[in-house]
């Protein structure tokens, strides 16, 4: 492999129609779609919404009725469909991987028809086995019918990445796995894309695959046209019209959970102290806020123990080491959920949330994310009051 | 990323092997042990002066070696048309033609062996090519449908990830889809060559000669031996293809599909 890998390139599509023969609407509208070099862009919506023809239409194996794609620059068109598809990684629901080859055979195949000298090949095939962690003296031999599904789609995209394209069509690659699976190489998948910032189009029907791989999303709805093409939190906070929300169903406030950074919400504020500070002042403050606690940091300002008024009565000077060991903190960088999750298990009421270095930057309850959400709510309910006003339209 | 290790002892067990074991080689035996068995019997037995004439050692050999050359003609030359017409017939639009070709074919078959075989016979001339055409009309049908149906059911799956990583339409079928379809397509071929072995003792009636001319004389000569043995040299003979045929799709057909 070269010593830098190839990394993604813009694709944009320009008023891409595709009218199969037959008649009836066109499958895919006029669709304009801007897909940035070195993102995951995912293609969402019902089946027969035209997600999948559009996709199949950046590498040509569905020749667009009129429209243009252009892809770094250049217009498919100009381009012999196969040499295309051979710079456009490919990967298909349960793998597409060929059963009578081996899984080494499989992720040879686009090199072999770069004409790659073996050496080359066996060595980048070992070396993508590894990357999507399988162990190439292991699995190298074997044929795809003795791998499990998440085995096959890693060898899957093992292939598609085997020419190193700047391009990934993804088309529900992970549709048919399990969900503990299907979470897995999601994750894996966000993990190889941080090193290789491929261009990713990303095909799925379903809204939290989307919201959790995509960093733009495109909703379509048929016939073949894109509703909304937005962040996953511009679209779970502002969806375009109803069609969006009905889509993202209930549970969007759960979502949001997932998509909320703990530092995105307002924590709350205890009072902080060193250990040298005066045992008598702390108990004045623990009163004058009201709480009946306060936080004890170290030279640092890390989080160390809860103390609260019982602890400190009788004390004179320092408050030393008085109080409890706090027994966790949230991260700043925390999701929302993961931060209730967390909640839910402490020891405390109050977790202390930290920042940078660990350093304390508030402290949150289960009351404070109840708040968080309502204030979600709230926010959604006026956005809706204001969309049915009238003028608004329905 | 952790791998399960469950899967990879699976992974690690070889794939299983044509056997080395030698209970492949077994009917083979019982076929030509029952084959000899007949000659042997032909040769010690006391014969009269007709069955002398059909039941020495050159003449026996030489219809077997008849026998076998218009199966061997007969089935060159179903390869040669089914093959090519079967993959013809599964492109793109020559699809429509399929029902066509089909009846056309199926015609050959339904029509009675003796009749085509007559037939023929009547339209061009008697002789050993003219069985050889009749043959290959009887034995058309079954590796043409094989070949079809062997590449109509691959998974359309695979074409399109073939297509998706930038394989050409021939790359595709030379690579995908004739490997997918082979079981199915020797099976057929197994079937054209099996049901030319026991067709092809009509070709007596033509003066094509083969084993066939050991029942005609029995039948006409009222001699049972020279009848049964032609009738359990051309089984014996059918088995021996049909096992050679079962090899053949055994090592032919693609690693990795059971």
């Amino acid at each position: 492999m070269a010593d830098q890998s190839t990394t993604g390139v813009p694709i944009e599509l320009r008023k891409v129609t595709k009218a199969f023969p037959g008649g009836g609407e066109p499958a895919v509208r006029e669709l304009d779609l801007n897909i940035p070099a070195g993102e995951i862009v995912v293609l969402v919506g019902p089946s027969g919404c035209g997600k999948t023809t559009t996709m199949r239409m950046i590498n040509r194996l569905i020749e667009p009725t009129s429209g243009d794609i252009v892809i770094d620059g250049r217009s498919s068109h100009d381009i012999d469909p196969d040499r295309l598809r051979r710079n456009i990684g490919y990967v298909i629901q349960q793998a597409g991987l060929f059963p009578h080859m081996t899984v080494a055979a499989n992720i040879a195949q686009v090199p072999r028809m770069l004409g790659w000298d073996r050496a080359r090949i066996a060595e980048r095939v070992d070396e993508l086995l590894t990357l999507v962690g399988l162990d190439p003296q292991v699995y190298r031999d074997t044929f795809p019918r003795r791998l499990s599904g998440g085995q096959q789609q890693r060898v899957g995209v093992a292939r598609a990445l085997a020419a190193d394209p700047p391009v990934l069509l993804m088309d529900e690659p992970f549709g048919a796995l399990d969900p503990i699976s299907r979470e897995r190489l999601q994750d894996e998948l966000l993990g190889l894309q941080d090193d290789l910032a491929k261009t990713i189009v990303f095909v799925t029907h379903d809204i939290d695959e989307a919201l959790k791989i995509g960093d733009h999303i495109a909703i379509m709805k048929a016939p073949g046209h894109i509703v909304q093409y937005a962040t996953p939190a511009e679209i779970l906070t502002n969806p375009a019209d109803d069609y969006v929300e009905q889509f993202l169903g209930a549970g969007s406030s759960m979502r949001l959970l997932r998509l909320t950074k703990v530092g995105d919400i307002e924590v709350d504020q205890v009072p902080y102290t060193s250990e040298d500070a005066d045992a008598a002042e702390v108990l004045a403050e623990i009163e004058r806020d009201g709480r009946g606690y306060a936080l004890i940091t170290d030279g640092m300002r890390r989080p160390l123990r809860w103390v609260g008024a019982e602890h400190l009565q009788g004390i004179e000077g320092p408050v030393g080491s008085a109080g409890d060991p706090i027994t966790g903190t949230l991260g700043h960088r925390m999701t929302l959920q993961d931060a209730l999750e967390a909640l839910l298990n402490a020891d405390t009421d109050v977790v202390p949330v930290v920042g940078r270095r660990r350093a304390y930057a508030g402290a949150l309850s289960l009351s404070t994310v109840q708040n968080a959400i309502q204030a979600i709510k709230t926010r959604e309910r006026e956005r809706r009051l204001h969309r049915n006003e009238p003028g608004a339209g329905g | 990323m952790t791998v399960s290790a469950a899967p990879a002892d699976e992974a690690v067990r070889p794939e299983p092997r044509l056997g080395r074991s030698w209970h492949i080689v077994l009917p083979l035996l019982c076929y030509l042990a029952v084959g000899a068995a007949m000659i042997v019997y032909t040769q010690s037995a006391p014969l009269d002066g007709i069955e002398r004439g059909s039941l020495n050692l050159p003449y026996i050999f030489g219809r077997t070696w008849e026998h076998i050359q218009l199966v061997f003609y007969s089935t060159v030359l179903v390869l040669l048309v089914a093959l090519p017409l079967g993959i013809l017939l599964t492109r793109g639009v020559m699809r429509r033609a399929t029902p066509f070709v089909l009846a056309l074919v199926n015609l050959g078959q339904a029509t009675p062996a003796v009749g085509l075989v007559v037939l023929l016979a009547v339209v061009f001339q008697i002789g050993f090519w003219t069985a050889v055409a009749a043959l290959f009309a009887y034995s058309l049908l079954p590796t043409l449908r094989n070949t079809m149906v062997g590449l109509q059911q691959v998974d359309w799956r695979l074409i399109d990830a073939g297509r998706g990583i930038g394989m050409s339409a021939a790359r595709v079928l030379f690579k995908v889809e004739l490997p997918m379809a082979a079981p199915v397509i020797l099976s057929g071929i197994r079937t054209t060559l099996v049901l030319n072995v026991g067709t092809a003792s009509i070709a007596a009636f033509i003066g094509a000669g083969g084993l066939g001319d050991l029942i005609t004389t029995g039948v006409s000569t009222q001699r049972n031996l020279v009848l049964v043995t032609g009738c359990v040299l051309i089984a014996v003979l059918a088995l021996i293809i049909d096992w050679v045929g079962g090899l053949a799709q055994r090592v032919l057909a693609p690693k990795g599909l059971s």
